[in-house]
């Protein structure tokens, strides 16, 4: 560790040192001498890290800090954007309408939601109660990747402070108005999935009831949104046959698109599960991982059969192996995050070791969102760059997308220091 | 659970019973697929072009007024490209491109020795981009504020820009690449052609053809066009034609010789049918008139997901509760969080 006190004199080097030794936390703050009594309360009451000690989490660490560094900037770009205008923050352009932040924020954000509605429908209707160890993180993850998809969204549309004017000049004919829609229904519908976590830690025994009492009702609803989420996203793309690549355009697309929402849902799932596993003080549940690789293969080869249907009666199998651009991206897209995982799975090995299906996991993970980026982002370029049009990503696109992604993480991190996001590992 | 499971179903099968109610109007909303009892259009005839690019000139005076499809607050001169060259005040327009600040654009195609007009090798031939309002237009069906509006009357493609979010979903939508973005702007527009129907009140009719010398551009009622059109195509080449100018019932004609058109009438069957139509010497492929566009209203495509849309809802909660129903017949008095 370095000492600050060189640099910045005692005084405040002392701090600096104390505050990068992880030696402050929020819970030492008496909220009740800023907000007063009553709001105060609250505050530290949802500041109290206590229950969650034993999962370890530190909060200043670098990686945190490159975090808490990539969301600034990413806030200055937002600024920027909003100031100056879509054209000026991003490359888009006439015959590429959408990059980047439709590509991957709000296609891919929305895509690594899917987990949410499966594992959340699992619990709470088919009963299977195994997974309702994973229910809370699932769920708030998908909250996170909403939200990056809604802020996202409203930063790319070129008038962002009317972005609400779908939800009151509906328009039903047009897909975008269905997700516009679903976002906003399905983001309320994931916070009061969520709101027991806050209402236990604060002990609010009354909001916790009517909570648990319209619960059933809310997933239900958000297994309905979600189905229609999903597939919409692809459904956005049924009016471009001319425009998308014949390698993507199908009019399955929004089955194609939620078959392989779900794969991936499953796959985040269990990625996070592992992952907070080896990150946290928290051993991941041993038969809830393998439950969500068996899933992964199951959907999975769905998925596959969906797929080599669509080439088989579609652009035919030559369309992706004569070497062209799209057709490597497709093989690629298809390779890591289809066959290469089913080929894995296969092996009993790999089903039973938690290690491998980590891996299993990404590989699903990269191919999913690249599926996404080739059809948001790609699969365009042959109509695009014929017309004249030309399109890579700005720094300030680039930038926005990592400081979003950071956001989700860190927020993600802050939730679990401070709610109870694990309730088996408290008892 | 805190709830009967009766009140539960009770409250299930009512919002059920809600939604499909509420799914009766869907039945109107999708997209007509007949051309308005008075549509109006444009008839671009190539080999009657000269490339004066007087129509492009006068799109955008009369469009930069009150009303007009370029017009925004405060505006006194049309936005011209003039490629940052202040000089000649700034007049000087050469857009290259249909842009945010160009809705109409003469093109010219050429190819070899560029001898002969309207021949497809060693020749040459103008061509016209501009929207082409389509009978089911793309662009209304996708954009999620209704900022696009076809007129049920005349069946002009018009924007409201109050209503605008600019996702651009129009563009991405649009078959032919028509609507165009103010990317320059901190509060942008989409742009695009909306055939002059801020002049119809006056008696007025589109810009581009009025102000076309030779008659190349002529407006009209679609149907009266489409006859014209397909009367032009049954003549011998060769023979001489008297070809209305700026209205095709015009009584002012142009005597000359009707040329050799390479394929049909753009417009009769593209993106399901449009109101502007097009006729020329070469074919449109080779003037970037895409191939691949489908023949058929390409807003069907979406109207085949939409309609699903609340089958969904009711297929869930029934199903959902069915299931919930079955799978929590054992564990009555555990509770919910
Ligand atoms: S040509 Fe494009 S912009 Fe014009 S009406 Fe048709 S879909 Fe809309
Ligand atoms: S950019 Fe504007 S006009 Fe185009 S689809 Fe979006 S809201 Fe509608
Ligand atoms: S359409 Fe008419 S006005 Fe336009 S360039 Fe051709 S001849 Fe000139």
């Amino acid at each position: 560790m370095i000492d600050t006190t060189k640099y910045v004199g005692p005084k405040w080097g002392g701090v600096i040192n104390r505050f990068m030794a992880d030696e402050y936390s929020l819970s030492d703050i008496d909220a009740t001498r800023y907000v007063g009594t009553k709001l105060g309360g609250v505050i530290n009451k949802l500041l109290d890290d206590t229950p969650s000690k034993d999962l370890g989490i530190k909060m200043v660490t670098p990686f945190t800090l490159v975090l808490v560094a990539l969301i600034g900037l990413a806030a200055v770009v937002a600024a920027y954007r909003l100031i100056f205008g879509i054209g000026a923050a991003s490359n888009l352009n006439d015959l590429w309408p959408w990059g980047l932040w439709i590509g991957f924020d709000v296609l891919g954000g929305v895509a690594m939601a899917a987990g949410a509605f499966l594992i959340a429908g699992a619990v709470y209707i088919l009963n299977w109660k195994k997974y309702k160890c994973i229910a809370r993180a699932s769920i708030l993850n998908a909250f996170f990747g909403y939200l990056l998809a809604a802020i996202s969204i409203t930063l790319d549309v070129g008038r962002s402070f009317v972005i609400w004017h779908p939800l009151v000049m509906w328009q039903v004919n047009s897909i975008m108005f269905i997700v516009a829609l679903h976002l906003v229904l399905y983001l309320t519908t994931l916070g009061t999935e969520s709101s027991p976590m806050v209402f236990e830690k604060l002990g609010w025994q009354r909001a916790l009831n009517f909570v648990s009492r319209i619960m059933i009702g809310a997933v239900m609803f958000g297994v309905a949104l979600s189905l229609l989420h999903q597939s919409s996203l692809g459904a956005n793309y049924l009016i471009v046959p001319a425009k998308l690549s014949p390698i993507w355009y199908s009019h399955l697309i929004p089955y194609h698109f939620l078959v392989s929402a779900i794969m991936l849902g499953l796959a985040i799932v269990s990625f996070e599960t592992l992952l907070t596993g080896k990150v946290f003080n928290h051993k991941p549940p041993r038969d809830v991982v393998e439950g969500l690789a068996r899933g992964v293969m199951i959907v999975g080869s769905v998925y596959l059969v969906m797929k080599v249907w669509h080439l088989a009666t579609g652009p035919g199998v030559g369309a992706v192996l004569d070497g062209s651009f799209l057709g490597n991206l497709y093989l690629i897209e298809m390779t890591v995050g289809v066959i290469l995982p089913l080929f894995l799975l296969s092996f009993r090995s790999v089903r039973t070791n938690l290690d491998r299906i980590f891996v299993v996991d990404i590989l699903v993970i990269l191919g999913v969102l690249m599926n996404r980026m080739d059809v948001g982002v790609f699969g365009v370029s042959e109509f695009a760059s014929r017309s004249g049009g030309d399109y890579f990503p700005s720094m300030m696109e680039t930038t926005l997308t990592m400081g979003m992604i950071a956001f989700a993480i860190l927020g993600f991190k802050l939730c679990a220091k401070y709610l109870p996001l694990f309730p088996e590992s408290h008892h | 659970m805190a709830i009967s499971r009766r009140g539960f179903l009770k409250g299930v099968a009512g919002g059920g019973g809600l939604l499909l109610v509420s799914g009766i109007p869907l039945a109107d909303a999708r997209m007509s697929t007949q051309l308005p009892p008075h549509a109006v259009g444009i008839l671009y005839d190539a080999t009657l072009c000269i490339g004066c690019k007087s129509c492009m000139v006068n799109c955008k005076e009369q469009n930069s007024v009150p009303g007009g499809a370029l017009y925004k607050k405060g505006m006194t001169a049309p936005p011209y490209e003039n490629g940052g060259v202040p000089g000649n005040n700034g007049i000087w327009d050469a857009p290259q491109e249909l842009s945010g600040k160009t809705l109409n654009i003469v093109k010219v195609y050429k190819n070899g020795t560029a001898e002969k007009k309207d021949t497809a090798v060693n020749g040459y031939s103008y061509f016209k981009q501009q929207c082409l309002h389509c009978v089911s237009p793309a662009c209304v069906s996708v954009c999620p504020a209704g900022a696009f509006r076809k007129d049920p009357e005349n069946g002009s493609v018009y924007y409201l820009a109050e209503r605008c979010i600019g996702c651009r979903y129009c563009q991405l939508a649009c078959p032919f690449g028509v609507p165009r973005y103010e990317w320059d702007s901190a509060w942008p527009e989409v742009r695009k052609c909306q055939l002059c129907r801020h002049r119809y009140a006056e008696g007025k009719y589109a810009a581009c053809a009025e102000f076309c010398p030779t008659g190349a551009t002529i407006f009209g009622k679609v149907v009266d066009l489409r006859n014209e059109a397909r009367y032009r195509l049954s003549l011998k080449p060769g023979t001489e034609y008297d070809f209305p100018i700026q209205t095709v019932d015009s009584t002012e004609k142009s005597r000359r010789p009707v040329a050799r058109y390479a394929d049909g009438v753009y417009g009769l069957t593209e993106a399901g049918g449009t109101q502007n139509i097009m006729l020329s010497g070469v074919s449109f492929e080779l003037l970037g008139f895409r191939k691949n566009i489908p023949h058929f209203d390409l807003p069907s495509l979406t109207w085949a997901y939409v309609r699903k849309v609340l089958w969904v809802f009711a297929g869930v909660f029934t199903g959902g509760t069915a299931i919930y129903t079955f799978t929590h017949r054992k564990d009555k008095e555990e509770s919910h969080d």
